[in-house]
């Protein structure tokens, strides 16, 4: 599983990564943008999906897979 | 000492270069029908607007009044999304629905950039100010946050009955904003004032509203001068000494921010303090869980915004235009409502219901778009702060005397007074 913010869409209402610390990370205006290449660690599929249904902006798709 | 040419001059010459507004007839008294004449400051609406929003969602969804020179309430989450993201056709060249509106020529920067700035010359505006504010900047201020926190807190201690709003939560955001700002903490009550007349006044007469004004670009201009004279390390300078597109920001535009930044923040975080307190006061199973289970507190905070999201927004109709089936007129205002969006039952499962272990909760308790609260991460420190701190020393409490809480009108809703009886 991949996760990915679309920082045309993102706003910065920081809910990703105060949700899934592991997978996001805030840039210096607040933005969120996804860690490394967005490759979830098993286990952690729940954040990633806990997180994209939280962003009120939609800015997160996540790519489901191996 | 130095000087700058930009904030030489008075109040009134100013005023006198600017180009002037339109000016309505003020209409108070009861509302008819919340359908075709609401109105956001009476009581009715202070105390509980829910239930007339779930009435208007269901009958509307659109209400209208005539009052205010004519506004639209949207109050279905989908169509204040749509007017948020609609920059074209709507201007955020005033934010705060009263009886003036503002000449057109003020856009696109308006009177406080950058909340009432549109594009293009938002962006840049928003940009100087988001790294101030990012969410790794905030963290630093939260011992600080902490302290001050408990310090009103143990000045509470072995009181039966205090007033979590008067006495705890305006205090928060007026002590760390003054920080940020530069701003001596004696004028607290001063900051308290101007967030009352701006906010609170809008059915004022328009000349007691610009002698207000006056009070406030004053005070602003002396802190600006005192600023200039001795730079230190805080937002005021900051403002004065920053460029956007190599070119330092004028006069108006500086006042402007300063305007936002004191305001915006104050009533706005002491409303969502109070309401969560508030909240937690008369639900005792929420109260107990939430001391018993302190890691909820993420989830709970986010159930509380969306709940009682203390911000109502504004902008005005740019063209004539049809919208949804509603025939708007330029300079219509449309009162944005987050407090509406927020209890939608087709976003939000048991959107009436408080839910503190509520896990999706997409609300837009700090707005959609290019405009999304940038103080944000700050009110949420605070907010977080303020609840841990009274958690931690009172986790024993209720409302006092349900019917003396009172609430405020218009955008900014939360309890003024809210007095709650403490067990020991």
């Amino acid at each position: 599983m991949r996760v990915h913010v679309d920082q045309e869409i993102c706003q910065g209402h920081g809910r990703c990564y105060s949700l899934a610390p592991e997978l996001f990370e805030p840039d210096e205006i607040g933005n969120g943008i996804e860690i490394g290449d967005g490759t979830v660690p098993a286990g952690l599929e729940d954040a990633a999906r806990k997180a994209a249904l939280n962003c009120p902006e939609r800015a997160i798709t996540i790519e489901e897979g191996p | 000492m130095s000087t700058d040419d930009r904030f030489a001059g008075s109040f009134e010459e100013r005023v006198a270069e600017r180009p002037v507004g339109v000016a309505n007839e003020i209409i108070g008294g009861p509302v008819s029908d919340w359908a075709t004449d609401f109105d956001h400051t009476v009581d009715e609406w202070a105390n509980d607007p829910y239930p007339l929003i779930e009435d208007l969602r269901r009958r509307c969804p659109v209400a209208h009044t005539d009052r205010y020179g004519g506004a639209w309430l949207p109050t279905r989450h989908e169509d204040v999304a749509a007017v948020a993201y609609d920059t074209e056709r709507f201007t955020s060249r005033s934010i705060v629905m009263g009886n003036f509106r503002p000449p057109r020529e003020i856009a696109p920067i308006g009177g406080a950039p950058p909340i009432s700035s549109d594009p293009p010359f938002h962006h840049g505006a928003r940009r100087l100010l988001l790294p101030a504010f990012a969410p790794q900047v905030i963290a630093r201020l939260e011992p600080g946050a902490r302290a001050y926190c408990d310090e009103l807190l143990e000045a509470l201690e072995g009181r039966d009955v205090v007033d979590a709003a008067a006495e705890y939560a305006q205090h928060i955001p007026v002590r760390v904003i003054a920080d940020m700002l530069g701003f001596p903490q004696e004028d607290a009550d001063l900051f308290r004032g101007f967030v009352h007349d701006v906010l609170e006044g809008v059915n004022e007469p328009i000349e007691s509203r610009f002698a207000n004004m006056q009070g406030l670009f004053g005070y602003l201009m002396d802190q600006i001068n005192d600023h200039v004279a001795n730079p230190r390390d805080d937002l005021t300078t900051f403002l004065i000494e920053a460029e956007m597109d190599g070119r330092k920001l004028d006069a108006s535009h500086v006042v402007g921010t300063l305007v936002l930044l004191l305001l915006a923040g104050i009533d706005t975080t002491w409303s969502a303090i109070g309401a969560s307190l508030w909240h937690l006061a008369k639900t005792p199973s929420d109260r107990e869980r939430l001391v018993a289970e302190p890691e909820l507190m993420p989830t709970a905070m986010e159930e509380l915004l969306r709940a009682y999201a203390p911000v109502t927004m504004a902008r005005l109709v740019r063209e004539d235009m049809d919208w949804n089936g509603c025939p708007m007129k330029a300079d219509d205002w449309i009162l944005l409502s987050f407090p509406a969006a927020n209890r939608d039952p087709e976003v939000f499962a048991d959107a009436d219901r408080v839910m503190i272990d509520r896990e999706v909760n997409r609300h837009a308790a700090f707005g959609l778009g290019i405009h999304r609260c940038l103080g944000s991460h700050l009110a949420r420190m605070e907010l977080r702060v303020a609840l841990e701190a009274w958690l931690d020393r009172f986790p024993r409490f209720s409302l006092a005397d349900p019917a003396a809480v009172t609430w405020s009108p218009g955008q900014v809703r939360g309890p003024r007074r809210l007095p709650i009886a403490i067990a020991r």
